[in-house]
């Protein structure tokens, strides 16, 4: 698990790479957690394209950030989502909390 | 084409990914598609996962073993811990249930499986164990 980010403003772009499974999520989840820290950030994209692999331990890794960045007023955006990926994503219904681009 | 091959390893996360390996390199005998590939892998690894942090709650002195058949066709994965066991089964199988909600687990394992896979079995009692046997047809195999 990698991790790329860039800040814009009150905008974070995080560029996830490699497999997101129970093992990495730990890791995902205290480097995201560090840049979350920010207080200024608002608008959180996670884009997930160069993730080679994504179980439901990544689900609740994304659903964990959308709290934090929920309860601060902001918004969350996916983007690059696989067709495996998506189909795990509409079965939790994080659609209806999370913006996918 | 008739195959089996069994493997054992440690309740350590580590495993997770060497799992998923394994149980690619085995199906992809039948030709599977790539997303059939990916469909195996993903459901492999959510019951694998369950086994090491519910069954065994991470005990390298554990072991998981996962059963792999190839019959004409049809790939049985059976992933089986002597851990804890599963109370209610049921219950356990419902989307958004967890145990472990503050390793923000989601709860959506056996609904993954149950997704990806055509048919997901679980058998478990109280300090009996999990067995959880998955199912799926690959399409163009004879």
């Amino acid at each position: 698990m990698e991790l790329n980010a860039q800040k814009r403003g009150t905008r974070l772009h995080v560029a996830l790479s490699g497999e997101l499974d129970h093992h990495s999520a730990d890791k995902a989840r205290i480097m995201l957690d560090t840049l979350l820290h920010d207080v200024t950030v608002r608008e959180l994209t996670l884009d997930l394209s160069g993730l080679t692999f994504m179980d439901s331990a990544g689900l609740g890794v994304v659903l964990g950030r959308y709290k934090t960045v929920h309860m601060r007023g902001g918004r969350m955006i996916v983007t690059g989502v696989s067709a495996s990926i998506d189909r795990i994503f509409r079965m939790s219904g994080i659609y209806t909390l999370v913006e996918r681009q | 084409m008739y195959n089996i091959t069994q493997i054992r390893f440690s309740a350590v996360s580590q495993n997770e990914n060497y799992a998923r390996a394994v149980i690619a390199a085995f199906a992809s005998q039948l030709n599977p598609t790539l997303e059939e590939l990916s469909d195996i892998r993903t459901a492999v690894s959510e019951a694998v996962t369950n086994a090491i942090i519910h069954g065994y709650e991470q005990n390298p002195d554990a072991f998981v073993r996962m059963d792999c058949t190839l019959d004409h066709g049809l790939l049985t994965v059976t992933v089986h811990d002597d851990g804890c066991g599963i109370s209610d089964i049921e219950l356990a199988r419902k989307p958004f249930y967890t145990t472990k909600p503050e390793l923000e687990r989601s709860g959506m394992g056996f609904a993954v499986m149950e997704a990806f896979m055509d048919r997901v079995t679980v058998e478990s009692a109280p300090h009996k164990g999990t067995t959880v046997t998955m199912e799926k047809r690959i399409g163009h195999a004879g």
